[in-house]
């Protein structure tokens, strides 16, 4: 279990507060909210979604309910550097599947799984609109398009 | 702001759009008010839906204004709104987003209900894994969309529009967000749009990774706030929508087609593709083709045109296996089917559907069993659980699936996946779920035979199901015991310098061996 410490994160949750009532008034806020949780903290911790609920009234197994739907929402922090294959139709063709094996492989984690040194996590997208381009691999927010196999070992060897 | 004005912008600005063009002489072809694209590629297309894309500045509303934007909507103002529902009807535009639904038919029913607000919304969620043509009207051209969109709104008296795009695409909600604001600064948006009495603002709302939002009533449930489960269909959207009111929605492309209807008339649009099929459509060529990329092809045009004559061909010399159109509620249409029409009959004719455009090209090395596998898994996640024959047959289909790629299916299990399939289509509440066998469907009709070497021979001809592979060593082994080094589970033997052998009752089908044998001595079957 992760605990999620409000002195150390004492701004984020302040902003976030303000963020809340700024938009109290905007139809449907719920999913807008969830998601500013989400960037700013990078995942969604329990003690945040006790705080949405208290502070727009909505009961907690209503916002799980919602945030367990949506793929976006992770409950778990994840690693440093998120590491997304593309999976979609075009990337699979162009062997996607084997670009994911190996990310695994190399990190000896499951697809959905973070290295114990939180360092590392990988998750797949379904297309991320650079089909043209396939295989795509998006680490944070760098994207990497015609992506071989053989590059996981040389992209990994790269970030600090 | 007014339509004179708004003609300054016009006049002052064409002059430095075409400044600016001309310092790059060679990539466009400028005409009598009109602008296109240089290049092979661009010589069967015709582009209407993507007509500013890679021309003009995203970012600057004055070069949108420039190729004559918003003037449909200055001119609509002018007029009643049921013109504009004339226009689109007579046009006869369809929905790009899948089903195809006449986009006039649809802006009638919700003028025609009386309310104190009613919405439009944008389905900006495009979930077809494989295809991202609203990708790129929204980055190269989102004053399109908005504009579109306020004709919309004008036509069937709403003051309020949404915009849901998927969270995936952050440079497309970077330009709307740059777009509303400018459209807003320039009063094409907001209070009094063009001096007239007409109010629309669009909101944007994120989508959070859910293929089934892209489902029109599944999508409000998203923008309410709620889980993106669709609702029964006891209502038409037009009629009760998002928050009960009545609500057109529409895809990306859709709206993007009709600021040009609007400029240059039903007719003009008419005369352009097939008969049931007006217009244009934007098809994202993918795969195993020499030039992917999007291609904007009149309706009607056949499939080995678009894949050979402007994609040109397969790579490496390879023979073309089949094309998936529609994604994951699409189907796979073999090579010698290639003469097929792509428009929305046709499609649908031999089993496929036209879906948001995504054509993925296969060839020899793609295995049939494993694409609806790989469909299926899609399918499987993202079913919402709501309906019965969905959440759970789905599973059972994919369960079946993934024996024959194991080797561990029987030729019974043909039968059961067809009669599953039927089922399920017949028997889900939406759209993905009626539609999610239809990958299985399509092989399975057209390519039997590869359904039954899984099944009865265990065997791949693809070489895709590795678990079906076959490893063998010949006789050119040199003895260099690099296979044994590499085989993960030790069931290579021999000494060195002397022919090796594989024991394949231990072995895994990892291909190891085969990918480090420096004298191709590997033979897979
Ligand atoms: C499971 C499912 C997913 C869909 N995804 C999309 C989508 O991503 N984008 C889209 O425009 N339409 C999608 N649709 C179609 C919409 O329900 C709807 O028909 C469309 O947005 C209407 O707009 P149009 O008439 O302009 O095509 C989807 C439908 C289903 C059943
Ligand atoms: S399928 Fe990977 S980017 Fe579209």
């Amino acid at each position: 279990m992760f605990i999620f410490d409000f002195e150390e994160n004492k701004e984020k949750v302040d902003q976030f507060i303000q963020f809340m009532d700024k938009n109290r008034q905007m139809k449907g806020v719920l999913l807008p909210v969830l998601q500013e949780a989400q960037n700013k903290f990078g995942y969604l911790p329990k003690e945040i979604l006790q705080l949405i609920s208290s502070h727009l009234g909505i009961p907690t197994s209503t916002i799980y309910g919602v945030a367990t739907f949506y793929s976006q929402f992770s409950f778990v922090p994840r690693g440093k550097y998120s590491i997304s294959v593309c999976m979609g139709t075009a990337c699979y063709v162009n062997g996607a599947a084997d670009i994911l094996d190996e990310f695994s492989k190399v990190l000896s984690i499951n697809l959905g799984e973070t290295t114990a040194d939180r360092k590392f996590s990988i998750i797949e997208t379904r297309c991320v609109g650079l089909c043209s381009d396939a295989p795509v691999v998006t680490i944070n927010n760098q994207v990497y398009t015609h992506f071989k196999k053989s590059d996981v070992k040389h992209i990994l060897s790269l970030l600090p | 702001m007014n339509i004179k004005e708004l003609t300054q912008i016009r006049e002052q600005q064409w002059w430095e759009l075409i400044k600016r063009l001309n310092e790059e002489p060679f990539k466009y072809h400028i005409g009598d008010g009109e602008i296109s694209l240089k290049g092979e590629e661009f010589k069967l297309q015709q582009r209407i839906a993507l007509r500013n894309i890679g021309i003009i500045n995203p970012n600057k509303i004055e070069e949108y204004i420039a190729t004559g934007g918003y003037f449909a909507l200055a001119r609509a103002l002018e007029n009643e709104p049921k013109e504009v529902i004339k226009t689109i009807k007579d046009a006869n535009l369809r929905g790009r987003g899948g089903a195809g639904f006449p986009a006039g038919r649809k802006w009638e029913a919700a003028a025609y209900h009386e309310t104190d607000e009613k919405y439009v919304v944008c389905n900006a969620d495009e979930g077809d894994p494989g295809a991202y043509m609203d990708r790129s009207i929204l980055e190269g051209d989102p004053h399109t969309v908005l504009e579109g969109m306020a004709l919309c709104g004008y036509a069937i008296g709403a003051s309020k529009g949404y915009i849901y795009v998927r969270a995936e695409y952050p440079k497309a909600v970077a330009s709307l967000i740059t777009a509303i604001e400018q459209a807003k600064a320039h009063n094409l948006l907001g209070n009094h749009i063009l001096g007239s009495d007409f109010h629309f603002d669009i909101e944007l709302r994120l989508g959070a990774g859910a293929f089934v939002c892209g489902e029109s009533t599944a999508l409000m449930e998203s923008i309410e706030g709620k889980r993106g489960m669709p609702r029964n269909k006891e209502f038409r959207t037009t009629e009760r929508g998002l928050w009960g009111k009545p609500t057109v929605i529409n895809n990306v492309e859709t709206l993007a087609n009709i600021p040009p209807i609007l400029t240059k008339g039903a007719q003009w649009f008419k005369e352009i593709g097939t008969e049931k099929s007006s217009g244009t459509k934007v098809f994202a060529l993918v795969g195993k083709v020499q030039k992917p990329g999007l291609v904007e092809v009149p309706m009607g045009m056949s499939i080995y045109d678009i894949v050979y004559l402007i994609g040109g061909g397969i790579p490496k010399g390879k023979k073309a296996k089949a094309v998936q159109t529609g994604g994951p509620s699409g189907g796979c249409i073999p090579s010698h089917l290639f003469d097929t029409k792509v428009d929305f009959e046709s499609l649908e004719a031999v089993g496929s559907i036209m879906g948001s455009g995504g054509m993925v090209v296969m060839d020899e090395n793609d295995c049939m069993v494993d694409i609806a596998k790989f469909f299926l898994e899609f399918s499987v996640d993202e079913s919402c659980g709501k309906c019965t024959p969905c959440r759970i047959g789905n599973k059972r289909l994919l369960e079946i699936l993934q024996r024959l790629t194991l080797g561990e299916g029987e030729i019974s299990d043909l039968t059961k996946l067809e009669n599953l399939s039927r089922v399920i289509c017949q028997t889900s509440l939406c759209g993905l779920g009626q539609s999610s066998p239809n990958p299985v469907l399509s092989t399975l009709n057209y390519f039997y035979d590869e359904y039954k070497e899984h099944a009865q021979d265990k065997h791949c001809r693809s070489g895709v199901c590795k678990a079906l592979l076959r490893y063998e060593i010949n006789d050119r082994c040199v003895g260099c015991t690099r296979c044994v080094q590499h085989c993960p589970v030790d069931c290579i033997s021999g000494s060195i310098r002397e022919r090796h052998y594989i024991d394949a009752t231990e072995c895994i089908h990892c291909g190891e061996c085969f990918k480090n044998c420096p004298v191709n001595a590997i033979d897979v079957f």
